[in-house]
């Protein structure tokens, strides 16, 4: 199949069709809510479930209840929606269910706005939820990106049973480009017989499944925190993914900036570029777990001088990036808040301002 | 090479329709395209636009403040973006709407009733089918051929539109080369 | 002779943590008969509640879930709607189903998902140590309403099957109890029914259970059971609310 013109949030739910997840629980909310639209249809084509819960609260726990039932399963929503579904994620993460949850990000705090923003990659890569509970968290920059990061996103949730997040802002949402859903990138849903809670004439074992995130026994709790530390260690040895710009050359200034933010960020470095003026960038593919290594690497760079995390809030993903360089150079940071999206101008200013 | 054209009207004119007709044309035509709307509480309340950008090489930020082209379908859209606009592109007006100028002189102002022209050729609500072809024809961003195809395919569930929006294209087409 | 009286095969062979007099045993146990006698144990999912019953997975010897409290119902929707071949039931108690997750019960009720609900309630939170929940009875004293409940206050006590049986979509809404043993074969008709609709696919169905907390109403079992006829029986109405057809 050859490219389509698709909307973000469309290719999105096929993205998932196509990854081989048939189960969707969905409640709207601005400026996702065309998968949900795009989904009721489609999924009845394809012999899927589909069902709009009665808040993002009860659609966290249909998330759980499929995922415990062995099938893949996933959701979408938007900044205020996950806050609400934040406290089913960590019963999904402390119970060990794979689970894929979409997150458009639109301003906040509270409602917030509904524009583009990336106000939530706190809540995102440290504070999902209570207790000790991570998610891997990808962040894509492009329509493409994004249908490849969710077809993904299934074999990843199931590899480490525990929740992947898709970490967009309401641009990736909203755009349309074209996009196309590599064959490859269909997977098998793994066996879940061990563990999941799908009925015992399923399985060969005679004994059941108990799928829970209760540990009265505190040596009990400790063991399934030390295990899902493990995963999120292997998550860091495994699963960080960057990409670089303009490496290269003997760029003064590092910039990282991830999804729509650093495709602003790469026609700022394009503009720079004509006027003799290198700027490199490191974009964050995942944000959890961060390409610290790549960050590091590329300070350290003799010629660069001065590092930047551009982003749309208020600065968040500049503590990892600061973390990463770990004061070998000077941090900086620049961005604006839901649906100000800062222009390639403004960036381009904001560069000359450090040389300067 | 990038081309940004930014479509803008009331909401109902169809803007956000043609300017994915012509993100598609582009696509067909081997090109890098983008065609990002404007979803804020303005689509609420009546005015809609959006920007197609048009590109040899993967396109980069989808946040464009002067584009080369405009498409205004109403007054407000004229007056809000015109000055924006590069110089050397294309400004095509609704002169079935508007009754003032762009103000430019540096750029090539395009200037056609949609709405006249589209009752001639059989039903008001291809106006913007006229537009975007009087601005395809004018400013060359992509082939008639790829253009007229495209509509083709976006009318393809409701077949019965298919030839009045073709007569639509004919008359965008024709209007264009007539007033250049 | 054979044997007449055994554990039921869906029953696990474990000491239960309830307390003594506590009916949360009884329950169990009719459940584990019903699942046993339709032979569905190993096509069953339990969705255990936050409560007393929270480690009801320990006692059912089936395929479990433990929810959030109050969100059992969502999660039973999960299950059943991506497995619609297994038989679902969510146990939940009165804080659970009818404080924090009012709102899961109403609208898995109301969408008519096709699993079965136990609800026990025994007009008080057990779990937590006595709380007010919203069935507590007016003037009933517990940790969090010492003077008694004050229905000026905090409104009179919600009758969940009456409330439930006000929508239309729900099919088999049923009110029993356990604190004799004449009640107890009704109670197990009840649950019986209900699991029987979920097999022949038919409707969501809910069994309201009324039973007893001795430990937290500080009352010896045999004054529970006094109390429970005296009081709850007399605002709680047993009975079927509402049937299929």
């Amino acid at each position: 199949m050859g490219k389509v013109l698709m909307k973000g949030n469309e290719a999105i739910g096929e993205a998932a069709i196509r990854a081989g997840c048939l189960n969707y629980f969905a409640y709207p909310i601005t400026p996702q809510s065309e998968v949900a639209e795009y989904l009721t249809k489609r999924m009845p084509e394809v012999g899927g479930v589909f069902l709009q819960g009665e808040s993002e609260v009860a659609v966290a726990y249909m998330i759980f209840g499929a995922a415990g039932a062995g099938e893949r399963v996933f959701t979408t929503s938007s900044s205020p929606g996950i806050s609400l579904m934040s406290e089913g994620i960590s019963y999904i993460a402390g119970a060990q269910c794979p689970a894929v949850f979409v997150n458009i990000m639109r301003g906040g705090p509270g409602l917030g706005g509904i524009l583009p923003s990336q106000a939530d990659y706190n809540q995102a890569t440290k504070g999902i939820g209570h207790g000790d509970c991570r998610m891997l968290v990808m962040a894509p920059a492009s329509v493409q990106e994004a249908v490849e990061m969710v077809m993904n996103a299934f074999p990843l949730a199931e590899k480490y049973r525990n929740p992947v997040m898709i970490l967009g802002d309401g641009l990736i949402g909203q755009m349309m480009e074209p996009v196309e859903f590599p064959d490859h990138l269909k997977t098998e849903p793994s066996n879940k017989d061990d563990w999941a809670s799908n009925g015992m004439d399923h399985r060969k074992r005679s004994e059941r499944n108990l799928v829970r995130s209760l540990f009265l026994d505190p040596t009990a709790l400790n063991d399934n925190n030390l295990q899902l530390k493990a995963k999120y260690d292997q998550m860091k040895k495994e699963e960080v993914r960057s990409e670089s710009y303009n490496s290269d050359t003997d760029y003064k200034v590092l910039i990282v900036s991830y999804g729509t933010m650093s495709r602003v960020c790469r026609t700022a470095i394009d503009a720079l570029k004509e006027e003799g003026i290198d700027v490199a960038m490191v974009r964050p593919q995942t944000v959890f777990p961060f390409p610290e290594q790549a960050v590091r690497d590329a300070a350290q760079k003799e010629s660069c001088k001065q590092v930047i995390s551009i982003e749309m809030s208020m600065g968040q993903m500049v503590e990892d990036v600061e973390r990463s360089v770990r004061g070998g150079k000077p941090v900086h940071w620049f961005g604006k808040c839901g649906g100000d999206v800062p222009t390639p101008e403004e960036v381009v200013d904001v560069v000359k301002s450090l040389i300067n | 090479m990038q081309n940004e054209i930014m479509f803008a009207g009331f909401g109902g004119q169809g803007i956000l329709l043609i300017g994915k007709i012509l993100a598609h044309a582009a696509m067909e035509e081997g090109n890098e395209v983008a065609w990002i709307p404007s979803y804020g509480p303005e689509m609420r309340g009546g005015t809609a636009y959006c920007t197609v950008v048009i590109g040899d090489r993967p396109i980069g930020s989808p946040i464009i403040k002067n584009p080369r082209h405009l498409i205004a379908m109403n007054r407000p859209s004229l007056e809000k973006f015109a000055p924006d606009v590069k110089p050397g592109g294309v400004i095509l007006i609704n002169t079935s709407l508007i009754p003032v100028d762009s103000g430019r002189t540096d750029v090539d102002e395009l200037k056609v009733a949609t709405v006249d022209i589209a009752k001639e050729v059989g039903n008001v609500r291809a106006a913007n089918i006229v537009a975007l072809s009087a601005f395809v024809a004018r400013s060359g961003v992509v082939t008639m051929d790829g253009l007229r195809h495209c509509v083709e395919v976006e009318f393809s569930k409701k077949p019965k539109l298919i030839p009045l929006n073709m007569k639509a294209v004919d008359a965008g087409e024709k209007v264009a080369k007539k007033t250049s | 002779m054979g044997k007449t009286f055994q554990r039921p095969e869906a029953l696990s062979d474990t000491m239960t943590h309830y307390c003594p007099g506590c009916t949360h045993g009884i329950i169990h146990r009719l459940v584990a008969e019903v699942i046993d006698e339709l032979g569905i144990r190993k096509r069953t999912v339990g969705v255990a509640p936050v409560g007393c019953a929270v480690l009801a997975y320990n006692y059912f010897d089936c395929d479990f879930q433990e929810a959030a409290h109050g969100r059992a119902p969502a999660m039973a929707t999960g299950i059943k709607r991506v497995r619609p071949d297994l038989v679902v039931f969510t146990y939940q108690g009165d804080g659970d189903l009818a404080s924090i997750g009012m709102g899961e019960i109403i609208h898995a009720a109301n969408r008519g998902e096709k699993f079965t609900t136990i609800f026990v309630n025994n007009a008080i939170y057990g779990m937590t140590g006595g709380q007010m929940a919203p069935t507590t009875m007016p003037e009933q004293r517990t940790t969090t309403s010492p003077f008694g409940r004050n229905v000026e206050d905090v409104g009179m006590p919600i009758k969940v099957a009456e409330l439930i049986s006000a929508l239309q979509t729900p099919a088999f809404i049923s009110r029993q109890t356990v604190i004799k043993p004449k009640y107890i074969n009704k109670a197990k008709k009840a649950i019986l029914k209900a699991f029987t609709y979920q097999v022949e696919k038919k409707c969501f169905s809910l069994v309201e259970i009324v039973s007893t907390c001795p430990t937290n109403w500080g009352m010896t079992p045999l004054d529970a059971i006094t109390w429970t006829e005296e009081n709850l029986l007399t605002y709680y109405k047993l009975g079927d609310y509402k049937t299929p057809d």
